[in-house]
């Protein structure tokens, strides 16, 4: 088997794996499951330090594309987790219902 | 360092199942942190054993990347209303797009100087690169539509579906070339025909849509990732992207659902906007009943059970924080209150929850359509806050009604229906709400946020 279509079989079986824990996902938590999928879709960071480390883009155009590539894969992923993180503590303060009211309405 | 082609295996397995786990903690509201925390982790792994490839020579871009990309990233995050969501996630798939791009550029320098560069591996560079352009410009018009800096109206114009026919088959051909003749130029102006394509194929859909085109272009950025895995064959990217694109695709297949549309009219565009105002608008001069605030609390005051619809008004009227208090006001006079939140509710998928969340409503109090939709001929006042559509009766009765066969909330069922609107306007589908003109149904005019203050005010008065 070319190690194109073992890729194809991981590609295909994967995606299965992807539907069946996506379903069991709750719909309040959709939106931070889009955010933390967001940063997750990120991954094309190990692509980016690839090219970026790479001999052939050691300056010129190759280097620009290799940062650049890694600068956007990086917001992707600190932005991604961070705004995650910062939603579901929004539902987990719930957890304890007499807490202090922390922010005032603005 | 000779670190055998094992470890990497290894470490991009265990990333790929930390990925896994980060996704299946979103099950509930006690372990989605911890998923979160998993997912983080993967993240972190596959970029440690990333660096330590034998490939990488070279860090100083690397690190300027990730550290510059970081402090953005986060300076971001921690800044966001909780209202701009819609448009941050835009944002981020654009990034994630546009970085598949770079990579798929960067990869054919690399194996260029290489001398590795097959057919196989110049069709996969092309995929990737097409889906990434895709997600980039798409992602930018949805992020322009959501932040209002383009018109949320589609744009149509006559032989559109057409010309992007034609156009997608004019960058195949080019990626053709590209694959045979091994022809860069011809890779570059497919990408451009693929950022254009991006750009036409987001315009023409409406802002009712728009939940469903934030879903497709996150599954879009996944595609994009698994195409980048096949090109570097990387197991780990192959997977994680495929967990992404299967994340939206079922989202977006659940906002259709809630919407009662194919995908294929969605993708075709054209709904929604002030065009699309049907004849039933005409029935605007049919009388309603407009009250004020100070009756609203009233009315919610002698109620014994009260269920609250959110729409997206109330994100734009920045009216949630104000509803917290109007919660808690009537909590305290034993009054029983329930949320209930549409699918398609606000511009993306579980959009209101989070925007309760902040505001520190409960989650055990908000419900979703098919939990509480029962509940609604039991309750003594159902109070809507900037939602429309989703509660329009038109959708069940009128089979003329471009709503019709869309499931809604049963808000018309209520004892009595108070709506919280800014104008007479018609809803984000263009549609006239037949709710208006149901006799126990009374409009307040206004800022949501101005109105549920002036509940608040009155509630607090009457003790």
């Amino acid at each position: 088997m070319s190690p194109t279509l073992i890729a194809l079989y991981i590609f295909v079986l994967a995606c299965f794996v992807g539907y069946h824990v996506i379903w069991g996902v709750t719909p309040a938590l959709h939106t931070p499951l889009m955010a933390v999928t967001n940063a997750i879709s990120a991954i094309v960071v190990v692509g980016a330090i690839l090219v970026a480390g790479s001999d052939a883009n050691r300056e010129g155009w190759g280097a620009l594309i290799g940062f650049s590539a890694v600068f956007l894969a990086s917001v992707n992923i600190f932005g991604g987790f961070v705004v995650t993180k910062r939603m579901l503590e929004f539902f987990k303060k719930k957890e304890r219902p007499s807490q202090p009211e922390k922010r005032a309405s603005q | 360092m000779t670190l055998s082609p094992d470890f990497f295996g290894i470490s991009y397995l265990a990333a790929s199942i930390f990925f896994i786990l980060g996704l299946k903690g979103l099950s509930s509201h006690r372990t989605a942190l911890r998923g979160n925390l998993f997912a983080m982790l993967g993240m972190a792994l596959a970029i440690v054993a990333t660096l330590l490839q034998p490939e990488v020579h070279h860090y100083i871009y690397i690190a300027a990347g990730i550290i510059g990309g970081g402090i953005v990233g986060i300076a971001i995050a921690t800044k966001i209303e909780m209202t701009a969501m819609p448009q941050l996630v835009a944002a981020f798939h654009s990034f994630v797009g546009l970085s598949a791009v770079l990579v798929a550029i960067g990869t054919y320098f690399s194996h260029q100087a290489n001398g590795h560069l097959d057919k196989v591996l110049l069709f996969e560079l092309s995929a990737g690169s097409i889906i990434g352009a895709i997600t980039f410009t798409g992602s930018l018009v949805a992020f322009g539509k959501l932040q209002e800096i383009l018109g949320s109206n589609p744009l149509v114009f006559p032989g559109q579906h057409y010309l992007n026919l034609a156009l997608t088959l004019v960058a195949l051909g080019f990626g053709a070339n590209f694959m045979m003749a091994n022809h860069f130029p011809s890779f570059l102006i497919m990408t451009g025909i693929s950022l254009l394509l991006g750009f036409l194929l987001v315009l023409p859909i409406g802002g009712a849509d728009m939940p469903v085109v934030v879903s497709m272009l996150n599954s879009y950025s996944g595609w994009a990732a698994s195409a980048t895995g096949f090109t570097l064959a990387n197991n780990l990217l192959i997977t994680t992207g495929a967990l992404v694109g299967a994340s939206g695709a079922i989202l977006s297949y659940i906002m259709c659902k809630a919407m009662n549309r194919s995908i294929i009219s969605v993708i075709l565009g054209g709904f929604g906007g002030e065009h699309a105002a049907s004849p039933h608008a005409s029935a605007a001069g049919k009388p309603v009943k407009s009250v004020s605030a100070e009756d609203l609390a009233f009315a919610l005051e002698n109620s014994s059970k009260v269920i609250i619809v959110p729409g997206y008004g109330m994100a734009v009227s920045q009216a949630q924080h104000a509803i917290k208090e109007l919660f808690q006001i009537m909590k305290e006079k034993n009054i029983d209150v329930k949320f209930a939140i549409h699918p398609v509710a606000g511009r993306m998928p579980g959009h209101m929850n989070v925007l309760l969340a902040e505001s520190e409503i409960p989650h055990e109090i908000v419900f979703e359509m098919d939990e509480i939709n029962n509940e609604f001929s039991t309750c003594d006042v159902a109070f809507v806050i900037g939602a429309n559509d989703v509660v329009n009766p038109a959708a069940k009765s009128d089979k003329t009604s471009p709503l019709y066969g869309m499931p809604i909330l049963d808000v018309y069922k209520a004892r009595n229906i108070f709506i919280s609107k800014r104008s007479m306007k018609a809803g984000y589908a263009g549609v006239d709400n037949a709710l208006f003109y149901y006799p126990n149904c009374s409009l307040v005019f206004g800022d949501s946020k101005v109105t549920c203050e002036a509940i608040v005010a009155a509630l607090k008065d009457s003790h």
